[in-house]
């Protein structure tokens, strides 16, 4: 196998080898997470830090949450509060946050491309996306494949059951970071993906796109759907520049009770949250036990224990994390 | 100095002999060496013997041409100084062997009253490049009202732009277009329609989906080539525009010079060397407006070039300070250094005869400018005794590596760091002082 990638920037860094070793490795912490004390030395005198631009306050919690099980120390950059501010270049900051000396920063920008970036400008700290604009949310990827995983007998026979699963991504494609990265590793694992969206909400181009794919009626594609993923909707989509109204959204693509009663049995329904309950999905359905909502939040932190493990637990302090 | 002492009269640059030389104008092809006294061309002649006191300028294996012309360069002062000022960017352009360069007018404050435009020209007086001012065509470039363009043209501005956006209204295009038929000036505009554009920081397209990179549509320029096309056919009047980047705005401006309209186009060197995934890094240094383009647009920018459809190449040097292109990509400036680099490109990238490449850098862009000898002007003539020295020498087999560091502009955001290109400028002559001899700047 091919060592694991220096930073997570993309799932496209991934292979389907190491997305597996991923999620085997969760595995481990998962069973840590349901202990008394939750909590294992693994990165005791490492440090990470959370560098957010952007709130987030369940992705954040989740990977200091992570971080701390492992005994790692943890620094809390939130933008509004230190002197991140419009002027100062991304460059300095990340320069000053690398001078405190930290082993693992955790980026999430409201602009594409910025983990990617500081990456290319650390010499000794590993860069994790915690979402990037439109563009890559690795993480969340991982544990919505882990959950489905779980949902569809757990261990290998889980994870051979990806090959050939039909998944629909339904929503707005094209400002979805999660959706990026979920075409990805679905793709990865060998799954048939179908994006679900009105043509606005589609990116421009699909142009090598890894998917099986496209169509604009969600009720042609549900009854041949093993995972129909939903994304958030926000609500400025609705304004008439990309949808009408989301009324109109709601009508062609809401997972509503007679949507839901057409998927096959065994089917799951995965949404990254936070639910915009009466627009992408019906409250009832959000309550079915098809719906993996509530798991995808549990299985964050134990994905992220996992990632960090990945990328620092290995080697010795202060770098060299592959020898 | 006393070594020159003795040469006949009594300007205050030495008379300079160009030897060994090929000569390129608009006039063709010849073997010549040149003799430069007082500003001016004083012999052309093959084996001329140097004037005592003469400064020799060695150009064995070299074109020596009239000095190159910028249609498009952004020299930030005033109001953008830590970017660039007059003075670096003239060097630079000196260096990249221009002996004019047309200013943009979105400085702070906007190049739209007779103020500014003294201003600047006032700042340029002691340039080592001519500074050919373009004023706005409306106030503040804000598209909403005409600037005072009559009184700009009095000062001697020849060509008008809001350049950075497009004028947005149709109609108030129309307007300034028949205005400035009757002032004999030429409006140049860069096609950008801001309901397609939005808040586009790339090409959309394959490249700008996958990086999650909000895009402009390539018809963002197009719908704005072809309306001011129809303008021009409607009012009768002339337009240039400005940095050309897609296959079908080329198109439209080749049918519209088939159809006998007076349309003038310019592309940029990076629209003809660069593709969109460049930005695949998300490097700000290759972000630029209009955005790099996928190849097939690269190549249809380059037939355009070929065939007389574009008839400049023009830099669109867009200097931005350091910390700027370190923001992420879509909050970084749009913008690249060109007036270093856009020769030797032209000559390594494009396959035409150093006589085209002239043409599409000299004298093509000098007459749009208004600054060739029919407009009164001293730029892009042939080279002949009495002519202005206004000159570039070329080699165009010397190699270069190109380090952003050791450029002269204020700023580094030059995409073609580590590139080594083939032709260099390696003497420029302005007004008959050598500002450049042998690839250095001289002041």
């Amino acid at each position: 196998m091919s060592p694991f990638p220096t930073h997570l920037l993309s799932i496209d860094d991934l292979g389907s080898e190491e997305i597996t070793e991923v999620l085997r490795v969760t595995d481990s912490f998962a069973e840590v997470g349901r202990r008394t004390n939750p909590k294992v030395p693994t990165l005791r005198s490492r440090t990470v830090a959370t560098l957010f631009f952007e709130d987030s306050t369940r992705t954040r919690m989740s990977f200091e949450t992570a971080a701390k099980r492992m005994s790692a120390d943890v620094l809390s950059f939130a933008a509004g509060s230190s002197s991140v501010k419009k002027g100062e270049s991304l460059r300095d900051t990340v320069e000053t946050i690398e001078a405190i000396g930290i082993d693992a920063v955790v980026i999430r920008h409201a602009s594409s491309g910025v983990p990617a970036r500081v990456a290319g400008w650390v010499d000794h700290c590993v860069v994790i996306n915690a979402g990037d604009g439109w563009h890559q949310h690795p993480t969340q990827a991982l544990l919505d494949l882990y959950t489905v995983r779980q949902a569809l007998g757990g261990g290998d026979v889980g994870m051979a059951r990806f090959a050939g699963l039909r998944v629909a991504i339904v929503g707005d494609v094209r400002h979805s970071r999660v959706a990026r990265s979920q075409i990805s590793a679905y793709a990865a694992m060998g799954a048939e993906v179908t994006l679900v969206a009105p043509s606005t909400l589609l990116p421009p181009s699909l142009e090598g796109w890894p998917i099986a794919g496209v169509s604009h009626r969600l009720d042609d594609v549900l009854e041949k759907a093993d995972v129909v993923s939903l994304l958030r909707v926000q609500s400025e989509r609705g304004s008439g520049e990309f949808l009408p109204t989301l009324r109109e959204y709601t009508a062609g693509y809401g997972l509503t009770s007679r949507r839901a009663a057409m998927l096959p049995p065994g089917a799951l329904i995965l949404h990254p949250g936070p639910i915009v309950r009466g627009v992408e999905i019906a409250s009832d359905v959000a309550e079915l036990p098809a719906s993996l909502i509530t798991e995808q939040v549990s299985n964050g932190v134990a994905i992220r224990m996992a990632v960090l493990f990945l990328l620092l637990g290995q080697g010795p302090v202060g770098g060299g994390h592959h020898a | 100095m006393p070594e020159r002492a003795g040469h006949q009269g009594s300007g205050p640059h030495p008379t300079l002999v160009i030897r060994g030389g090929t000569v390129i104008d608009r006039g063709g092809e010849r073997r010549a060496d040149l003799v430069v006294a007082e500003g001016r061309v004083a012999a052309v002649g093959e084996g001329i013997a140097a004037p005592r006191g003469a400064l020799v300028l060695d150009a064995q294996g070299c074109v020596v041409a009239p000095g190159l012309v910028d249609l498009h360069t952004h020299l930030r002062e005033p109001g953008r100084e830590e970017s660039e000022t007059i003075e670096t960017g003239a060097r630079a352009a000196s260096l990249g062997g221009y002996t004019a360069v047309v200013a943009m007018p979105n400085t702070e404050p906007t190049l739209d009253s007779a103020e500014a435009v003294r201003n600047v020209a006032e700042l340029a007086a002691s340039a080592t490049t001519e500074v050919a001012v373009a004023g706005a065509i409306t106030v503040g470039r804000l598209g909403e009202r005409l600037a005072p363009m009559a009184e700009l043209a009095e000062l001697g501005v020849r060509l008008f732009t809001d350049d950075g956006a497009g004028v947005q209204s149709a109609g108030l295009m129309r307007r300034a277009l028949d205005y400035a038929t009757g002032l004999g000036v030429t409006l140049a505009q860069h096609c950008e329609d801001t309901t397609l554009a939005g808040a586009g920081a790339m090409h959309e397209g394959a490249w700008s989906s996958r990086l999650g990179v909000p895009g402009t549509p390539a018809v963002a320029e197009e719908v704005m080539v072809a309306r001011d096309i129809a303008l021009v056919r409607a009012t009768g009047s002339r337009i240039h525009f400005l940095h050309l980047s897609t296959a079908a705005s080329v198109d439209l401006v080749r049918r519209a010079k088939a159809e006998g309209l007076a349309v003038t186009a310019e592309a940029a060197p990076h629209h003809f060397t660069l593709t969109d995934g460049c930005a695949a890094g998300y490097d700000p240094v290759f972000k630029v407006n209009p955005p790099l383009r996928p190849q097939p647009d690269v190549d249809a920018v380059k037939a355009g070039l070929a065939d007389g459809t574009i008839d400049a190449i023009a830099t669109d040097h867009a200097p931005h300070a350091p910390e700027l292109k370190d923001l992420p990509f879509d909050q970084a400036p749009p913008g690249m250094l060109g007036l270093q680099t856009a020769a030797s490109l032209a000559i390594d990238q494009l396959d035409l005869p150093l006589a085209t490449v002239l043409a599409l850098m000299a004298w093509q862009p000098a007459a749009i400018a208004g600054l060739d000898a029919a407009h009164g002007g001293e730029q892009g003539g042939p080279i002949m005794p009495g002519a202005p020295a206004n000159l570039c020498v070329i080699d165009p087999s010397a190699r270069w590596r190109v380090d952003p560091a050791a450029l002269a502009s204020r700023s580094r955001n030059s995409p073609y760091g580590g590139w080594t290109l083939t032709g260099q400028v390696r003497h420029t002559v302005f007004r008959g002082e050598p500002v450049v001899i042998d690839a250095e700047a001289q002041r």
